[in-house]
């Protein structure tokens, strides 16, 4: 082999911004050869699945509400991702975050006052955060593996769902269809703009990124999670709580993932249904590490997938193409960016020979 | 014997490194049955030429004469077919396996463990390293795990032997127990390449020394006829510097106390401790020697409070009880801690010097409503590396970016710019240069002077005997009583190291200490 990876002296900080963008460009030629082989043309299919989502306003309103609780999501992931916390449940998270808001939605269904859909918020909130405090208890308590707790309470979370939509919350004059009545207004996020789907959701995503920055790279709290993340050695030497890292990890995370489900009830759902989230849970990990566990960058990343989740259903409509599509660009973005990332570390070398004349 | 061509001759050896140049044109010669010094200070370039020779790493330019042959050596197991053995500073043995099966992994053609079991007894008792070849490596001293890395060398019959600071984990007996089986050695014709920084050790041993500074041959001298601080010259470059040391005032207020504290380990081939009793005052130095793996690790931790023990009475910092507390409040109570492992503990690689002031520092105005105010950090930083001399880009360089002792210092800084009432080191200089090595010390001597009680950890015995007051030894898990310095001597501390403290010297260190209190 005439060449090898070499390690580098110190990690490349052009490679840690650059590596996203050479995982995407990477996503997109093999997106290319991948539309070949389907027979498709490419710069038809190019066009339908990032020009055309993009090209309408409908399209912008329905990019930046995808974005949002992704950006959300990913940024309270990233809070326990730094300190190596890993929460893989956001997807039940923000399940019970949903079932919690529309329990107070229901409760209060007559009542038109303006504190209604706040008190849904905190009820959301704290539904994400009781069900990513589960794991966290597990994991203090007797060291279980938060990363298997945390996945398979999303799966007892649609149980739930699934549940309380076929029964107690199933709306009476729904024709049986799984889902609860329809929130009244004063349960609802304000729309932006007349006609568009967009709503006031995307000013609490916004503040959740910011909120996340300062905790994450301007508060002591956050230097500390990033210490336990990077050398557990270090964190305990210093004195640093290694259950409460753990705690704030997993509770960051529920606590975005629960307001991300507000977001989906009393936006553009309107009402619980059994498929509250198109797996914004689990995107939102991809989110996280396209976006270098940086506010800034999740904020691009999410962008970036939410035009992926609209290209998807774009390729669909347009080319006929399965919705696995969506599934399929997900992937591979993160993909390349892992085998990317292998460079901010390494380098290619040539490998000369050994002796050289002297 | 200078007719003969030499047994290893390199010339203008040399091998960059991304960062540093770590052998530049390095020429040496080692004779037959020469025991030939390697000498420099961390950093000079002495591993990596001794990798070069055993074929670990290749060198960018030069050559290697073998017996007056040109060789490329290709690998270690090729240097092995050559005749040339390694005893690396540290061991590559597995603890779970007897000693036989450990050599057995090492030695081409093993298959019959009997035998070789047979021929491990032979060796061993011809030169004079008693070991046993059945008993599992986990319950042998560092000594005798060492004995079994040189035993494997010697099965191979080599003719060329290099030793990688082969004293660093002994006691003074068992080094002059090991002189002795290296001159045997070298007598039967077996050169021997011997590395390491300690002058008096090189001038009892070695026929001839090849200086290194800086990835550069400085000089070439024999031992014998040099006196220690002429070589040190030729190592750094400069005298070696001397530190002030005043008698302690006596009848300082206690700040450490430890009053019986017994520990199981939580690893299954850790240390207990066995009912430790100290008492550090203000105003002196305590050190406690002893070969590692003795217990230092699980004191060190249960004084820190990264282990927490079972009662809170037996650790007392400023009179107040502090077995149960977190390292952190064990902090806030004015302890500060500079552990052995710099990287990943002492402090976190990945992250820039300021936030690793951050680490243990925040305490000192860094932190306002939960939000980090970088200048101050920034300056703190600043001022640790101006004061420590550490050598380095800046406040902005990662911490895996310096070199150890660079990092040494800037994390003993550290912690002494906290200005602690209770200050608690392990090994304060090792792998720090000599110049470095006598700021660090002179700086915990002015902490002391200025009231800290201070305690140090080390395997230095000349660096105990320099700085501390009282010295205490641990062996297997017991502490010794705590000896004036003055009224004790590197033989009876040595002594001592293999756990045979007589209990007069207990009775005159406890009555020394009760005699102070009163006065």
């Amino acid at each position: 082999m005439p060449f090898r990876l070499e390690a580098r002296p110190a990690p490349s900080r052009r490679m840690r911004w650059l590596s996203p963008l050479i995982a995407a460009a990477l996503t997109l030629v093999a997106g290319f050869a991948l539309f070949l082989a389907l027979g498709q043309n490419p710069v038809v299919a190019f066009h339908a699945f990032f020009v055309a989502p993009l090209s309408t306003a409908n399209g912008l309103s329905e990019w930046v509400l995808k974005a949002s609780p992704l950006m959300l999501i990913a940024t309270g992931l990233a809070v326990g991702f730094r300190a190596g916390v890993w929460n893989i449940g956001a997807e039940g998270q923000l399940a019970l975050g949903a079932v919690a808001a529309t329990g107070v939605a229901l409760a209060f269904d007559a009542a038109d006052t303006a504190w209604l859909l706040p008190a849904m918020v905190v009820a959301g909130a704290l539904g994400g955060m009781a069900w990513a405090a589960i794991p966290a208890l597990l994991r203090t308590r007797f060291n279980a593996n938060e990363i298997l707790t945390s996945l398979m309470l999303t799966y007892v979370a649609g149980l739930l769902v699934s549940y309380l939509v076929h029964g107690p919350w199933r709306d009476p004059e729904g024709f049986n269809f799984p889902q609860t009545k329809m929130f009244e207004p004063a349960a609802l996020f304000p729309m932006l703009v007349e006609g568009l789907r967009l709503n006031a959701s995307v000013f609490l995503a916004l503040a959740g990124v910011f909120l996340g920055w300062l905790l994450m790279d301007r508060s002591f709290v956050g230097y500390q999670m990033r210490v336990a993340g990077l050398a557990p050695a270090a964190a305990r030497y210093a004195g640093f709580s290694a259950g409460r890292t753990v705690w704030i990890g997993m509770l960051a995370g529920g606590l975005a993932a629960g307001v991300a489900g507000v977001g989906e009830v009393a936006g553009p759902l309107g009402q619980l249904q059994p498929n509250v989230s198109p797996g914004y849970g689990f995107a939102a990990i991809i989110v996280a590490f396209v976006g270098r566990l940086a506010p800034l960058g999740i904020l691009a990343a999410s962008l970036l997938m939410s035009l992926l989740y609209l290209g998807g259903e774009s390729a669909q409509i347009v080319l006929g193409l399965p919705s696995a599509i969506t599934g399929l660009f997900q992937g591979m973005l993160l993909f390349f960016l892992l085998g990317a990332d292998v460079f901010i570390n390494y380098r290619l070398r040539r490998v000369r020979p050994a002796l050289g004349a002297a | 014997m200078s007719s003969v061509a030499p047994r290893l001759r390199l010339a203008g050896i040399r091998k960059a490194y991304p960062a540093v140049v770590a052998n530049d044109g390095i020429d040496l010669r080692v004779r037959p049955g020469e025991i030939h010094a390697v000498l420099g200070e961390n950093g000079a370039g002495k591993s990596t030429l001794m990798k070069i020779i055993y074929g670990v790493v290749k060198p960018d330019a030069g050559e290697i004469f073998w017996n007056g042959e040109r060789v490329e050596i290709a690998s270690p197991a090729h240097a092995r077919r050559l005749g040339i053995g390694m005893v690396f500073q540290h061991f590559s043995l597995f603890e779970t396996l007897t000693v036989t099966e450990n050599i057995a992994l090492a030695v081409e053609d093993s298959k019959d463990l009997a035998a070789l079991a047979q021929r491990i007894e032979q060796v061993s008792e011809h030169y004079g390293l008693p070991l046993d070849p059945r008993r599992l490596v986990h319950s042998l001293s560092v000594g005798e795990r060492q004995r079994v890395e040189i035993v494997r060398c010697l099965l191979q019959q080599p003719k060329l032997l290099i030793m990688d600071e082969p004293t660093s984990v002994l006691t003074p007996q068992a080094v002059d127990r090991l002189f002795d089986t290296l001159r045997l050695l070298a007598g039967e014709g077996c050169s021997i390449l011997y590395i390491s920084h300690k002058l008096d050790e090189i001038q009892r041993l070695c026929h001839g020394a090849t200086v290194l500074r800086g990835g550069k041959v400085t000089g070439e001298c024999d031992p014998r006829q040099e006196t220690p601080s002429s070589m040190a010259r030729m190592m750094i470059g400069r005298d070696l510097p001397v530190c002030a040391h005043a008698p302690a005032p006596a009848g300082g207020d206690e700040r450490l106390v430890i009053a019986g504290l017994s520990h199981e380990s939580d690893d299954p081939f850790g240390t207990d401790l066995q009912d430790i009793h100290l008492t550090v005052r203000s105003g002196e130095i305590v050190g406690i020697a002893g070969v590692s793996g003795n217990g230092q690790q699980e004191l060190l931790a249960a004084l820190s409070g990264e282990t927490r023990i079972a009662e809170p009475f037996p650790i007392r910092i400023m009179g107040a009880q502090a077995g149960r507390l977190s390292p952190g409040r064990r902090r806030r109570m004015g302890l500060c801690f500079v552990p052995e492992e710099r990287l990943g503990r002492g402090a976190v690689p990945g992250l820039s010097l300021e936030e690793n002031a951050l680490l243990t520092a925040h305490r000192r105005g860094m932190v306002r409503a939960g939000l980090v105010l970088r200048g101050a950090v920034r300056a703190f930083a600043q001022a640790c590396i101006a004061r420590f001399d550490v050598r380095t880009g800046g406040p902005e360089s990662a911490a895996r970016s310096l070199s150890g002792g660079n990092l040494q210092k800037f994390i003993v800084g550290r912690e002494i710019m906290q200005e602690p009432r209770v200050l608690v080191v392990a090994q304060p200089t090792w792998g720090v240069d000599v110049g470095a090595a006598a700021f660090i010390r002179q700086s915990i001597i002015d902490l002391r002077n200025a009231g800290a009680a201070v305690l140090v950890v080390s395997e230095e015995l000349d660096e105990l005997f320099e700085i501390c007051d009282r010295i205490a030894v641990i062996a297997e898990g017991r502490l010794s009583p705590a000896v004036p310095t003055r009224d004790t001597t590197v033989e009876e501390i040595g002594r001592w190291m293999s756990g045979l403290w007589d209990e007069r010297a207990a009775a005159r260190a406890t009555g020394e200490v009760a005699h102070a209190v009163q006065a």
